[in-house]
């Protein structure tokens, strides 16, 4: 038994060593917000919070995350439930299409105001380039980090 | 919209069940009382074939499209919404079931005419793309059909129909004239008298209404929703808290996982599986022989891929397997070259006599480009779950065509389509890859092994690029005559395999003398539509060569467009707003350049100018500027969305996109090796809708073929290096 601590929950999971974080999220917590997009940290799909920072669970063993706290789309809304403000300018700035990789561009946007709470242009580049956007919504995506960062 | 056409769709109410059903016929005769039995559940009230209107006096809006980003649902169930004058915030979306009721029988209207059915159809039905399929079952979403198709033949009537029955009842029930009546956000009034109730109170009487069989629509100054800037889509809020279900989050009890290694050459056949290893691994269940590949079915998906990892298949030989992107290339070349010398071309296009022209002309222009195979790389990688129980196939995930879905695996399987159900759920992107039947047709095999237990298969993204329905890689030659004021006198052009739509390669501008042709050069590579289908490949060649006409008669880029368009006052309008919207005639800085580009497709017109930074030597693309006249855009913040979003996919072709050929198999596995464009790449992008009023045309795919030759005009004034093979290869 492996012990996580999921969105400020404690689980126990019975898998592999070497199952990747993201398998364990979907699978066994049927956390299914988080999603896989290709398996080698290439897309971003698959971004979680380790401790508050953003990972690729898709190439982070469970057994690297025991104990540690983890943080998926399904745990930042605000404790009322109420959306976090990444979210709310997502939906301002209508910016998911397919929608499919937009749990993983979140993730990665609300780190980087957490740690950058004015980001630059340049900013936004370098924390948000790990994330692809099949359907191409990039300057959406930007408008809306900028607007959450008024906020 | 003609009288006839409505009426070949519309029928009169009917009670069922006591409630209210208006029937807007999919085809001529009453088919409501059928579509119920599928549609009704408890507390629920059937208005007609595309709205159910609840007892809170809610509505939900039946849609026949998939959800692939492209927001069609929300745009159709907003037209229907606005005919019917119902509360927005009152609205959900329910997507038709795979029912032949559900096809889109508009679609079919429009397209029956042998050579006019979009080949997106074709090639998941039969597997051949010029094929007509007498028998053809159409609830497919592509081909930019959504809003134009089911959206004004479907849609709007079934609203406008809705809320006129909805009148006529609450005028008996009050007793006053139905002219004296008014709706709005799901309540009439009869302001006279100041009544007002909500609309589910008159769902009986309006049941025994005989409904009109043309109603009104609305004409544009009467819209509330359609038109409307601030409509936010429907599907956006679970799109952001992780709650939007896509075929991969489909989750049943007591299901299994797996996953699929096909034959790396396409078309070889399994002859020897050694599983011994991987059947001894932790949670393997079952390895599977699929014929031409190999799938593992196991407690958890990644258990299924390391266990496929271990499995060792012997494909037998093929005649493909020393096939390479360099012989494909030349194979092309090749052929091209013997149609000429035997006189074989196929002839695509001829007006005037090119040929001729040519012949006798001091001087011919001339130019070849090409472009290579492209896979689509959805999001969401390939994925389906299947139950095969009691002589039924269930079938859970995302495709773009659910009833064209249920016929091939009724097909495959041989058993009644009756007892096949597909489940759509949204699709993560699907650019025309999720219209084809591979997928689904595997997850079948899958659980047809394992009978009674759920099986959701998901591919690998290694086999997501490597098994795809590919981008054709085309070869297109060009020959030109320019006459004294520099235009172009004649027009030659020959390429390679004439797919859809048919119109792709045709060209806006007056020249007299055309001859387009083509030539068949098959080869072993899958390939499919691919987001604008032929068009994107297509206007590059075009609006590369017509570029380069400019250029050759010393003449500005912009201004040539602008003489051969006289005759097209609709190219000519978006043009024109192009030019302006980017400031054409502002000087750029020491290394920039600016390049522009026109294309109709799917009945869209638009236009784009591209600013580039070479200033470094290297390239970098700034700004994105484009028109668009798409007769009228329904929801212009999601119309807007879907060219910023074609633009980016044509940029990501056009300056990375590659699928090259290596012993008979795709050489490349993952986003290291098939690279996009991404946040630190991406330029700005402005858009600019046209309301033309013209046909409504199509959002999903017009953005894409004009991005990559304003790209590569911009590059040539920039350096005045032409570009004329993709992906850029700036050397």
């Amino acid at each position: 038994m492996i012990e996580l601590k999921v969105n400020n929950q404690v689980q126990q999971v019975d898998v592999e060593a070497d199952t990747p974080l993201l398998w364990v999220i979907r699978e066994q917590l049927n956390l299914i917000g988080t999603k896989f997009g290709c398996g080698m940290a290439q897309c971003g799909a698959c971004t979680v919070h380790l401790n508050g920072q953003p990972i690729r669970s898709c190439v982070t063993p469970i057994s690297a995350v025991e104990g540690q706290a983890i943080t998926t789309i399904e745990g930042i809304a605000d404790d009322n439930g109420k959306l976090s403000k990444v979210q709310q300018a997502w939906i301002d700035e209508q910016v998911p299409q397919c929608g499919y990789c937009q749990s993983g561009q979140i993730m990665s946007a609300v780190a980087l105001l957490k740690s950058n709470p004015n980001p630059s242009d340049n900013d936004i580049d370098a924390a948000m380039s790990g994330n692809v956007c099949r359907c191409g919504m990039y300057g959406r995506i930007k408008k809306a980090i900028k607007n959450a960062a008024l906020v | 919209m003609s009288k006839l056409t409505r009426r070949a769709f519309l029928t009169a109410g009917l009670i069922i069940g006591g409630g209210l059903i208006v029937g807007v016929a999919i085809r001529p005769g009453h088919r409501t009382p059928k579509l119920a039995k599928f549609m009704q559940h408890d507390d629920e009230v059937l208005v007609n074939a595309w709205v159910k209107l609840l007892p809170d006096n809610s509505v939900t809006v039946i849609v026949s499209h998939a959800e692939m980003g492209q927001g069609a649902q929300s745009a159709l169930a907003m037209m229907l919404a606005d005919e019917m004058d119902v509360d927005w915030d009152s609205v959900t979306i329910e997507e038709a079931p795979a029912h032949d009721e559900y096809a889109n029988f508009h679609m079919a209207r429009e397209f029956l005419l042998p050579g006019k059915m979009p080949g997106i159809v074709n090639q998941t039905i039969n597997g051949v793309f010029l094929t007509i399929s007498k028998t053809i079952a159409l609830q497919v979403t592509g081909g930019s059909f959504s809003i134009r198709s089911t959206g004004e033949r479907g849609m709007r009537v079934a609203g406008a129909a809705a809320r006129e029955l909805l009148m006529q009842a609450a005028a008996q029930e009050w007793q006053v004239a139905v002219t004296e009546i008014r709706a709005d956000k799901s309540y009439l009034y009869h302001d006279a008298t100041a009544r007002n109730a909500p609309y589910i109170k008159f769902a009986k009487t309006a049941a025994e209404q005989q409904g009109s069989e043309f109603p009104t629509l609305k004409i544009p100054q009467q819209f509330n929703l359609m038109g409307n800037e601030d409509i936010q889509r429907l599907d956006i809020p679970e799109k952001v808290d992780g709650t939007a279900k896509f075929g991969i989050d489909v989750v049943l009890p007591g299901m299994r996982y797996a996953t699929v290694k096909t034959s790396p050459v396409f078309g070889s056949k399994v002859e020897i599986i050694d599983a011994s290893s991987a059947e001894k691994m932790k949670g393997v269940i079952k390895v599977v022989n699929l014929g031409d590949g190999v799938g593992v079915i196991a407690d958890s998906y990644w258990q299924a891929k390391k266990a496929i990892a271990a499995v060792t298949v012997t494909y037998s030989a093929s005649e493909w397997d020393n096939t390479s992107t360099d012989s494909i290339m030349a194979q092309f070349r090749t052929d091209m070259d013997k149609a000429v010398a035997n006189g074989d071309e196929e002839e695509d296009f001829s007006e005037g006599d090119a040929r001729n022209v040519i012949e006798l002309a001091a001087s011919v222009i001339t130019a070849e480009y090409s472009v290579p195979y492209l896979a689509h790389i959805t999001m969401e990688p390939m994925n389906s779950t299947a139950l095969v129980k009691d002589g039924k196939i269930e079938v859970w995930g995302g495709t773009q065509n659910p009833l064209g879905i249920r016929a091939a695996i009724a097909e495959e399987f041989d058993i009644d389509a009756d007892n096949v159900v597909i489940n759509n759920v949204y699709l993560g992107g699907g650019f025309g890859r999720r219209a084809m039947k591979d997928y689904p047709i595997q997850a079948v095999k899958l659980a047809s092994a394992l009978p009674g237990v759920p099986v959701k298969m998901i591919w690998s993204r290694e086999e997501d690029v490597q098994h795809d329905f590919y981008r054709p890689a085309i070869v297109s030659r060009f020959k030109a005559v320019l006459g004294n004021s520099g235009l172009p006198t004649a027009w030659e052009n020959q390429y390679v395999d004439k797919h859809e739509p048919k119109e792709a390669p045709y060209i806006p501008y007056q020249v007299d003398n055309q001859f387009v042709h083509f030539i068949e050069s098959p080869t072993h590579i899958p390939f499919g539509p691919w987001r604008s289908v032929d068009h994107s490949q297509h206007a590059f060649f075009t609006e590369s060569f017509i570029d380069e006409l400019a250029h050759a008669a010393d003449q500005d880029a912009f201004q040539y467009r602008r003489t051969l368009l006289q005759s097209e006052p609709r190219y000519l309008k978006v043009l024109d707003a192009v030019a302006k919207m980017s400031d054409w005639e502002r000087p750029l800085p020491l290394g920039w350049g600016r390049g522009i580009a026109i294309h109709g497709s799917f009945n869209s017109i638009v236009a784009e100018v591209v600013e580039v930074d070479m200033s470094s030597g290297s390239l970098r693309v700034d700004k994105v500027f484009c028109v668009a006249d798409a007769g009228f855009a329904y929801c212009p913040n999601a119309f807007r969305a879907q060219m910023e979003s074609g633009i980016i996919f044509g940029l990501s072709a056009a300056m990375h996109g590659e699928i090259t050929i290596k012993n008979g198999a795709v050489m490349q596995s993952n986003l290291h090796d098939y690279k996009v464009i991404r946040m630190n790449t991406a330029p700005d992008i402005y858009v600019e809708i046209i309301n033309s009023g013209e046909k409504t045309g199509g959002a999903g795919e017009p953005g894409t073929p004009p991005i990559a030759p304003a790209l590569t005009n911009a590059i040539f004034a920039a350096t005045g290096k032409r570009i004329r093979e993709l992906p850029i290869k700036l050397g």
